[in-house]
């Protein structure tokens, strides 16, 4: 007669079971993964301290915790990518000897808003260049595409190397070696820092358990930044219906300007 | 205190932001430029997108207008009857304009055009005031009073047809002629960005002859409009009109343009336009200086929407 109450039993259990036993609840969790995957013990396992970063209008940047633990020794290797964007390069050239113009351009595809590598140790004391090149790990071996075919090979390198150094000044990519703590050779964590210029969009955050140059294991975590609050409904009533946002941009802009003009006459 | 701007997608300080508001808002009440020649490299300096800068200023602009058209109103300082005729010529010049960016923009040298019509504009405008007005402070030194210039003089422009009767400007032309100096302004409104401001007021003043006192108000007052169209054409095509800095601007603004007309009015009209013509002409040498000099990168980041 009343299924719902059934059905939600089990669930109930589950919830004060997990808060009981939030520990082995996950080690459950864990071992039922290894399982399936034909494995022993998974040997690394690792999360964020949250999937989804708001970007309100009191936005300053936000530092995200990643956390984990591996079975034993290893370097790890952590990777953090934006949502793929279209990127035009420009480069400038003396005209007629005076003014400098844009000249040349190159547009590139596939470029990920956001590009942060963390490792234990120097990249090439962990791995050789062909696991960096088959993972995309490094700035050098991300693979932009081009968008225009027809652009000759001969100069395509140097704008693309433009377009990296451009994005790591703006802290938008970059690669480091400190910030992955282990402890005791189990547990690691590290301080994933975003920018107050970050794109929204889908995030992925890679994390690699290497040894002896090769990947023992990999876990991918996602991670969403948006936008929140009234900084979201401003941006999204600019885009749905811009044409009335338009005029309220206006109205607004003239009724201040209009009251503005009768206060201050007043004091 | 930092904020996020949504539209311009990036954080900024509020303070600072509140600051250039007035400094702009200040600027738009003494000498009736709205300020955008300023406002716009300055956002960009700050790191606002060039095209949030253009359609954000131009939304700014509209309020600090329509405060300052109110303060010279009450000093009877508005000549509406000219002010209708250079808006007509003005929004059929910035709907021109606007077609002349869109074909600049396929040429991918809209950068450029920018730059140096600020460049050439600034200087003509600058140089000219600034050799007039210098020449009108020694003068009125010397005799202790100012000569009128040269708006009595009788020329082929006075045979055009259509004349009218601008009684608040003391003037009787045709209407072909502020109606062409709007159509011009209004071209480089749409390419530069701004309100046109700098290059309306002195174009009344020396083209049409109009007396000083009454090129503000009236610069204002055809501004509102102007800029207001360009913030409907940013908001529907480019959705570049951020509101949160637009507000924040203009809460600087608006107290600066009331503090701009109350010294602009303790100002000789000669020495107003001397200080006009000096800050026209330090920003038309750092945009041709930076025109010139070797960039620090050679290379620029564009985001294109794929």
């Amino acid at each position: 007669m009343r299924p719902t109450p059934n059905r939600r039993a089990p669930w109930t259990i589950a919830a004060v079971f997990g808060l009981m036993s939030g520990l082995l609840a996950f080690v459950v969790l864990v071992v039922a993964g290894a399982a399936r995957a034909q494995q022993q013990v998974q040997p690394l396992v690792a999360d964020l301290s949250k999937h989804l970063v708001a970007i309100t209008t009191a936005f300053s940047g936000t530092d995200v915790l990643l956390f984990g633990a591996t079975d034993g020794p290893g370097d790890l290797v952590l990777v953090v990518r934006g949502p793929p964007t279209r990127k035009v390069v420009r480069k400038k050239a003396r005209v007629a000897g005076l003014i400098w113009a844009n000249r040349d351009s190159v547009t590139f595809d596939n470029v990920p808003a956001f590009y942060q590598v963390f490792a234990s140790r120097p990249l090439d004391k962990i791995a050789p260049a062909s696991l960096y090149s088959r993972h995309q790990i490094g700035t050098e071996h991300l693979t932009f595409t081009l968008a225009d075919k027809s652009v000759t090979d001969s100069f395509v390198p140097g704008f693309r190397a433009a377009l990296v150094r451009l994005k790591k000044k703006q802290e938008l990519y970059g690669s480091r070696i400190l910030p992955v703590t282990q402890l005791a050779n189990r547990l690691f964590r590290a301080e994933l820092h975003f920018p107050a210029n970050i794109a929204t969009g889908a995030y992925r955050v890679e994390v690699y358990l290497i040894r002896d140059g090769d990947v023992v294991s990999a876990e991918i975590t996602p991670l969403i930044i948006s936008k929140i609050g009234l900084g979201a409904e401003i941006f999204d009533f600019a885009h749905n219906r811009a044409a009335l946002y338009g005029l309220t941009a206006i109205i607004v802009a003239m009724v201040t300007g209009w009251l503005a003009a009768i206060v201050l006459r007043r004091n | 205190m930092q904020i996020y701007l949504p539209i311009a997608e990036m954080s900024v300080n509020v303070f600072v932001i509140l600051g250039m508001g007035w400094g702009i808002g200040f600027l738009s009440g003494a000498f009736g430029v709205g300020g955008g020649f300023l406002m716009t490299p300055m956002l960009m300096f700050l790191g606002v997108p060039p095209p949030v800068a253009v359609g954000t200023g131009a939304n700014q602009i509209v309020a600090s207008s329509v405060s300052g058209v109110i303060a010279h109103t009450r000093r009877g300082n508005v000549d509406f009857r000219m002010g209708g005729v250079l808006l007509v010529g003005g929004l059929l010049g910035s709907t021109a304009g606007v077609w002349l960016f869109a074909v600049l923009q396929r040429l991918g040298q809209i950068d450029l055009a920018i730059s140096l019509s600020y460049v050439v504009f600034l200087g003509i405008v600058g140089g000219l005031m600034f050799v007039e007005s210098l020449q009108a402070v020694v003068r009125s030194r010397r005799r202790g009073s100012r000569s009128r210039n040269g708006a009595g003089r009788h020329s082929w422009i006075h045979g055009l047809p259509f004349k009218m009767r601008f009684r608040k400007s003391k003037l009787y032309i045709s209407a072909l002629l502020p109606g062409a100096v709007g159509f011009f302004v209004g071209v480089l409104t749409a390419i530069m960005g701004v309100g046109g401001g700098f290059v309306m007021v002195p174009a009344m003043i020396y083209l049409l002859g109009m007396p000083t006192q009454v090129v503000v108000g009236t610069s204002l007052f055809q501004i509102i409009f102007v800029t207001a169209n360009t913030t409907f054409l940013q908001a529907t095509m480019n959705q570049t009109v951020d509101v949160v800095l637009a507000i924040l601007l203009l809460l600087g603004a608006v107290i600066g343009a009331q503090a701009g007309a109350q010294a602009g009015a303790r100002l000789k009209s000669e020495q107003l336009r001397v200080l006009l013509a000096a800050l026209v002409l330090a920003v038309c040498g750092k945009l041709a200086y930076d025109l010139v000099a070797t960039p620090e990168d050679v290379f620029s980041l564009v985001l294109e929407a794929s």
